[in-house]
């Protein structure tokens, strides 16, 4: 693929890459908090690569100053109210799997997933 | 694109990438923290300030401050647990 | 390099400077003395030899449910200490390539993209042409993202907003703890469950002294933000986030007794419900209004000025509310189950 492109999409390269270094550190960590934080980053890396959609170089933050209502005055404001709902979201999904990763270690009393996988198979018999 | 545009770029995949690879639990959480806030700047860079105070209250404030107390509900915070309890 | 950390033999660095120093022969050794240690799961070995003996001198059925047991014992010491190390091989090799293969994949995408910053961007069309020049007047609103996520969007954020107290209630269900009236709890606990500020000094004169005079600064620019939604960046979100820092602050450094004073279960559950039901209801005008046309009578008020944009603030003070109570229960559920 031709690399000056990728250059000047540098923002949602470096999206991209975030993601899959998310996707595996869901992947390949044993423990479940980092589990968590592999989750987190994923999602921070699609908000990053949605929020640079709406960039148009040479334009100011979509507030209205002294009245000018121009479009060429301001920049897309509409992946930024996407964002907006999707940080939220995002915080209250981690406030759930962090509680019931505390009822996993109040009742195996491990942050091990292949222990605990082990455990509640060894007590279903 | 600024140079500084691009060093902040790069210290998101530095910061992701040390989240993996140390060992103690603490570090990767202040790590956690650390890439919330280059974030949050770099929201300020794409020219969206509602974003950057949203993710700087939110993501660098709330997640690890709920992050930090799960840690210490499960005891992986080596400290002075073993202390008398003092009187009030 | 320091040679003073405690486990510098384990580091691969130091692994290399052996190899490189004394060849080959040095890590074999180590490797052989690794496989010949026992394995650490000892006590399965016990319940296999229990099993065993059960399987011996006991009735047909029973016998049968204890042969049963001991396959499985089988089958989890042969995971725990051998099968475990050629799996997570080839699933360390399998996760690491199915990422590779995914970020290739995406960057390939990625070339596709218009390029960044190109104002003839197909993601610049009619909507947001009208968001930003009819906006002003339609809304009345300065902050164009807050005008349209709270007036043109508003079904969006409360279905938001309703995410968010869904999650309280969720961790509600997971960590709350029945207590009695007088406040201990229901059932028999391990001590360190219920309230964990029991080895923590109580009366902490640096936490108290900042507590004291950054909380009412915490709270002042929080309702600061949450009010000027529609005129600066900001809105309901992160004036509710900071809000809640300023109560946690407050929780932290006085304790659970003095911040009921103020701040129950019951406060939590009125102002969530009221906020909820007051943004739920005061846009359901629009449902009538806007099918048919008609120009809802809503004041817009001069642009700039702090009562202006209709609803918009009124919404922004219901938002920040739910918000900043979601963040707080979420703080004290995790401390101590409950309030």
């Amino acid at each position: 693929m031709p690399w000056s492109l990728l250059y000047e999409n540098l923002e949602q390269t470096v999206a991209v890459i975030l993601f899959g270094i998310g996707f595996s550190i869901l992947l390949l960590q044993r423990n479940l908090i980092r589990k968590i934080i592999g989750l987190n980053i994923m999602d921070t890396a699609v908000y990053l690569f949605l929020a640079s959609m709406g960039y148009i170089s040479g334009r100011k933050a979509p507030i209205v100053v002294d009245g000018v209502t121009e479009v060429t005055a301001y920049i897309n404001p509409i992946p930024a109210g996407l964002v907006l709902t999707g940080i939220v979201v995002s915080v209250s999904f981690t406030a759930i799997m962090l509680a019931l990763t505390v009822r996993l270690y109040r009742r195996y009393h491990t942050l091990d997933i292949d222990e605990i996988a082990m455990l509640a198979r060894g007590e279903d018999a | 694109m600024s140079f500084v545009n691009v060093f902040l770029l790069g210290m998101l995949i530095v910061c992701a990438l040390a989240v993996s690879l140390t060992r103690n639990l603490l570090t990767s959480l202040i790590v956690y923290m650390a890439y919330s806030l280059i974030m949050a700047v770099i929201w300020m860079f794409l020219e969206s300030p509602d974003l950057a105070i949203t993710e700087a209250a939110v993501g660098a404030g709330i997640t690890s401050i709920l992050f930090f107390v799960t840690l210490k509900k499960i005891h992986a915070i080596k400290g002075d647990s073993e202390r008398e309890p003092t009187q009030k | 390099m320091s040679r003073r950390r405690s486990d510098w033999e384990q580091r691969p660095q130091a692994r290399i400077r052996k190899w490189y120093k004394e060849g080959f022969l040095a890590l074999d050794e180590e490797i052989i003395d690794h496989l010949t240690q026992e394995p650490r799961h000892t006590h399965l070995q016990e319940e296999l030899i229990e099993a065993q003996q059960q399987a011996e001198s006991s009735r047909q059925h029973d016998r049968a449910l204890a042969l049963e047991r001991m396959d499985q014992h089988n089958m989890l010491i042969w995971a725990r200490t051998r099968g475990r190390k050629a799996i997570s091989r080839f699933h360390v090799v399998l996760a690491l390539a199915l990422g590779l293969l995914m970020i290739i994949f995406l960057l390939d995408t990625v070339a596709y993209m218009p390029r960044f910053g190109d104002p003839n961007a197909p993601g610049a069309n009619e909507v947001s042409r009208r968001y930003i020049e009819q906006g002003l007047t339609e809304t009345g609103a300065t902050n164009i993202v807050a005008g349209m996520i709270l007036d043109y969007r508003a079904f969006d954020t409360l279905g938001e907003a309703t995410v968010l107290f869904i999650a309280a209630s969720a961790v509600l269900i997971l960590l709350r703890i029945d207590r009695n009236k007088d406040g201990s709890p229901v059932q028999e606990l391990i001590a360190a469950e219920s309230d964990d500020q029991h080895y923590e000094p109580r009366n902490d004169r640096i936490l108290q002294g900042s507590a004291m005079v950054l909380s009412p600064i915490i709270f002042l620019y929080g309702i600061y933000i949450i009010l000027n939604g529609h005129l600066s960046p900001g809105g309901g979100f992160s004036g509710g986030a900071i809000i809640s820092a300023g109560l946690i602050l407050y929780l932290d450094a006085f304790g659970f007794e003095k911040a009921g004073r103020f701040f129950t279960y019951k406060t939590f559950m009125w102002v969530s419900f009221f906020a909820l039901s007051f943004y739920a209801l005061a846009k359901a005008y629009s449902f009538y209004c806007g099918a048919n046309g008609i120009p809802s009578g809503i004041p817009l008020g001069t642009p700039g000025a702090i009562l202006s944009g209709g609803l918009i603030m009124p919404l922004n003070i219901a938002v920040g509310m739910v918000v900043a109570c979601t963040m707080y229960i979420f703080y004290a559920l995790f401390r101590k189950g409950g309030l």
